[in-house]
């Protein structure tokens, strides 16, 4: 397998608060790759920097062989990195499709047409990515009166629109039902998979975590305590008192 | 020197009241998030209260400050007045609600001044004990100058001395800066919230009253403040007293070498330092980045779909109406008046102007307070061209788009970085410094006078006027709809909806909003030169601050959410204003109208169409329940 992400030395503070400090890892395609640790660790800080929304204090992010260090997030994107958000962030006033045929028309480079209808655009590709995500039968719905659930779902689907080489999916599950997280990250995992994808995703769900992750790293206080595969991970002591002592997060020693 | 040094004090007198209005607008927006447009309007009362008072009991040197002070506490009680009757009812409304009500405050104001006060304007009064004059190196400053010089540092100091030592101040400083510590206030929130206004109004009295010596009083001084005090706020920083001070200071020491260097340019000047501070500096001197307003308590516009058989139809007669009128009346004189042409012609143009607006506001979400800079750019420009180089009628009218899309490309260049209220802020300051060059630059513009007899060809009869209108607002408004659905249009309405996903997904929305700028100001320059050509002249009252809110109340009045609300608003607006044409208070009655439909009918005329109602009747959809 090949290194599509690396990321080297990453830091970042606000303010006092060293919020990533010097985080080094790299992920190959196809990979599925958690990052947990507890509230406030410093992972949605990690994500922003990665696909352009934050700059770093210091280190270097690495797409490929070639720094995308310094470009907006929109040109990151160009490059190949989807992205989905902790808070959801989709379109309110469209529908379903709509959404995804904003972002396909964005891919290709028609967003400045102004005479075509863009309902009638992209029309065939939307419905293929709605149908992976199983949205099909909601696609004419508008996006503000979606549940939370479905909501994560279209943006999967948006994030993959571009056909990504990497994809950041900050609490992907944030907001379902057991059941339905299982089911999100098995699909993810399998398109991830068919299209070799790189995938790094956070999580609190350690059900999720486990099932799917094919490494996993813990950041704890903006720095990375330990990485590997899922069973070093969950023996680790280091992990196991940091996830003990917060309190926060179940199923680290069961599973 | 002597001359430097007093030309230096004159400036900083001057920058007196600009500080005390702008640090209450600074103040109320802080914790508030509204901006009180009726600002200037409470400056000029401070001023005219301020008049009565010292005529009433200002004989001596303490009863005349005593009388100042009184002023000031009527205008911040007017102030409170305004924030239980009003405010309280829109704090959660979307923020152009908000604004359009301060505006219809504005109107009412305005005709109970002149009710009170008169039309005359108001000589300065004296001040006891400061009417005399000093001598610095042999150059004379009024001695009231110093007293003003005085006046801004010692309400800054004692602003500051509320704000940082007091419990009251400390919740102010609170809620200014953490929106969610406000709402854990409870009860506390609603006098916090009285509290803030009224020190906000009573500063802006304050500012009206002790420029009296200086300016008297008059009609105009509202909206004249207003622009100002924005520029102030704009370029000092959001929030910031301290940057409220350095800017008025700033601002005012530019007016008086600004006229010494350029007589005639001084809010020229104005400009461009605005402009270089918001290319270095987009949050102000002293402000800080606005955090972006915390989502989820704002209802999402509904998708836009294309119109419903019914809507269609009725778009159908409404046009087959308007193209038969002028046969109509010929048929039946006696039932249709030939002013009946007049006042469709009239309509049609507004409608044009209100939809150009709507494009940006509605779909784009941005709010711009100085659409009539393009409206009167894009009638200047044919008027100009014909006027200075004798163009004809075939190519001044094509020009008048071009014009006002250029200006547009210039002033949206500096406004889209900014969003919201600032975004609001900055175009009504860059529309008023286009009005001023046009009112200031007489050798050019002929100044107030403006530009007279302006007349189309001979082949274009009022009758191929009015089909010539009638079909480029159509052909406008279509355009417009074409635009609003095709890919770029979603890409508008992404920007709007989510900046962070659309940023996210190779959008660039800066560039999007630029070009959406742009494109309204050609349609509003048609706008422009139609009404151009229909009147025969055009004079700087057509970029006037009045006539962006007109645009800005038709599309309130239609219902910002639906693509037929400038339509039907431009309609209604310019009906309801015949109908109050003919009162001598048409402009109080328009307030009042103002404040009744933010507070009785937010979703505006076309917006009924998405009630229950109006879903009923087949006006639009049924409605999906909110999961
Ligand atoms: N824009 C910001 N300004 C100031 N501090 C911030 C900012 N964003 C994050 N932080 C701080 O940085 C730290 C890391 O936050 P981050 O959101 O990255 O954590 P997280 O691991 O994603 O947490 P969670 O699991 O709650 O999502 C926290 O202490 C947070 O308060
Ligand atoms: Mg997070």
């Amino acid at each position: 397998m090949s290194t599509v992400l690396s990321v080297q030395n990453l830091s970042k503070a606000f303010g006092g608060v060293q919020a990533v400090e010097d985080v080094t890892f790299a992920v190959d395609a196809g990979e599925m790759r958690a990052l947990i640790g507890p509230n406030g660790a410093g992972k949605t800080t990690c994500f922003n920097m990665l696909n352009g929304q934050l700059k770093p204090d210091s280190g270097d992010v690495l797409l490929g062989n070639r720094s995308i260090l310094g470009l907006p997030p929109r040109e990151v994107w160009r490059r190949g990195v989807g992205r989905t958000f902790q808070i959801t962030a989709t379109y309110g006033s469209m529908t379903v499709r709509e959404n995804i045929q904003t972002t396909l028309l964005s891919h290709h480079r028609q967003i400045n047409r102004m005479w075509t209808a863009a309902r009638t655009l992209f029309v065939d590709e939307a419905m293929a990515l709605l149908e992976q995500v199983g949205m099909v039968n909601q696609y004419d719905r508008a996006c503000g009166v979606l549940a939370y659930g479905d909501l994560k779902r279209v943006e999967l689907a948006v994030a993959l629109a571009n056909d990504p080489q990497v994809l950041l999916m900050d609490e992907p599950t944030a907001g379902m039902a057991p059941r339905e997280r299982v089911d999100l990250m098995a699909l993810t995992a399998e398109i991830a998979s068919a299209r070799n994808i790189a995938v790094l995703f956070t999580e609190h769900d350690m059900d999720v975590v486990f099932a799917h992750a094919h490494r996993i790293m813990v950041l704890d206080r903006g720095r990375l305590i330990a990485e590997g595969a899922p069973n070093d991970v969950r023996n680790n002591e280091m992990v196991q008192e940091v996830y003990l002592g917060s309190g926060a997060v179940h199923g680290v020693g069961s599973a | 020197m002597g001359e430097l040094i007093v030309t230096i004090l004159t400036g900083l007198s001057s920058a007196a009241s600009l500080f005390l209005v702008a640090a209450g607008l600074s103040i109320i927006f802080g914790v508030t998030r509204i901006v009180n447009f009726a600002h200037g309007s409470f400056y000029m009362l401070g001023a005219f209260i301020g008049y009565t008072m010292v005529q009433a009991i200002g004989g001596t040197i303490v009863s005349y400050w005593v009388a100042v002070l009184i002023a000031a506490l009527v205008v911040g009680l007017i102030g409170v007045l305004m924030e239980i009757l009003l405010l309280r009812r829109i704090y959660h409304a979307p923020e152009l609600f908000q604004l359009i009500a301060t505006f219809g405050v504005i109107l009412v104001i305005q005709d109970v001044a002149k009710e009170i006060w008169g039309n005359e304007d108001i000589v300065s009064p004296r001040a006891p004990g400061l009417d005399g004059a000093v001598e610095i190196f042999g150059q004379r400053l009024p001695e009231y100058d110093l007293a003003l010089i005085a006046i801004a540092p010692m309400v800054l100091i004692g602003l500051r001395l509320l704000f940082y030592k007091t419990r009251w101040g400390t919740l102010v400083r609170a809620a200014t800066q953490d929106r969610q510590m406000v709402a854990a206030l409870g009860v506390n929130q609603r006098w916090l919230f009285t509290g803030v206004v009224f020190l906000g109004s009573l500063l802006a009295g304050l500012g009206g009253a002790v420029q009296l010596p200086k300016g008297g009083a008059d009609l105009l001084m509202d909206f004249g403040i207003i622009a100002e005090a924005f520029v102030v706020v704009v370029v000092g920083g959001m929030g910031s007293l301290g940057g409220a001070f350095l800017a008025a200071i700033l601002i005012g020491l530019l007016n008086v070498f600004g006229i010494q260097i350029f007589p005639n340019s001084t809010l020229v000047m104005m400009f461009l330092v605005m402009a270089v501070v918001l290319v270095f500096r987009p949050w102000g001197l002293l402000g800080k980045p606005e955090t972006p307003a915390a989502t989820g308590t704002e209802i999402p516009n509904e998708p836009l779909r294309p119109a419903v058989p019914m809507v269609k139809v009725l778009a159908g007669l409404v046009l087959a109406f308007l193209i038969a009128l002028p046969l109509l009346q010929e048929l039946f004189p006696t039932v249709l008046d030939p002013f009946v042409i007049v006042q469709a012609n009239e309509i049609l143009f507004f409608v044009l102007f209100a939809a150009a607006l709507h494009f940006i506001m509605g779909p784009g979400g941005m709010v711009s307070f100085g659409h009539a800079a393009f409206f009167g750019g894009g009638a200047y420009t044919s008027a100009l061209l014909v006027f200075h180089f004798g163009l004809p009628f075939e190519l001044a009218f094509p020009a008048a788009p071009i014009g006002a899309a250029l200006l547009a490309l210039i002033i949206g260049w500096f406004c889209v970085r900014l969003t919201g209220v600032y975004f609001a802020m900055l175009t009504l300051a860059f529309a008023q410094i286009a009005w001023s060059i046009v009112f200031q630059w007489t050798e050019v513009t002929e100044g107030d006078d403006g530009i007279n007899s302006i007349w189309p060809s001979d082949w274009v009869t009022p009758l191929v006027l009015y089909y010539l209108t009638l079909g480029l607002t159509v052909a406008g408004v279509l355009l417009i709809r074409r635009i609003v659905f095709s890919p770029f249009g979603y890409a508008l309405r992404a920007g709007r909806d989510s900046p962070l996903r659309s940023e996210a997904i190779g959008i660039n929305i800066r560039r999007q909003q630029w070009f959406a700028f742009t494109i309204s100001g050609a349609f509003a320059g048609v706008a422009g030169a139609l009404f151009l050509y229909t009147k025969g002249s055009i004079a700087p009252t057509s970029m006037e601050i009045a006539r962006s809110f007109d645009a800005l109340l038709m599309t309130l009045l239609g219902g910002v959410e639906a693509l037929a609300g400038p339509v039907v608003g431009a309609a209604a607006f310019k009906l309801l204003e015949d109908l109050f044409a003919a009162s001598e208070y048409w402009r109080g009655l328009m307030g009042i109208t103002i404040i009744a439909l933010v507070l009785l009918l937010p979703k505006g005329v076309a917006g009924f169409a998405q009630t229950g109602v109006g879903r009923r009747l087949g006006l639009s959809r049924a409605e999906e329940v909110r999961a």
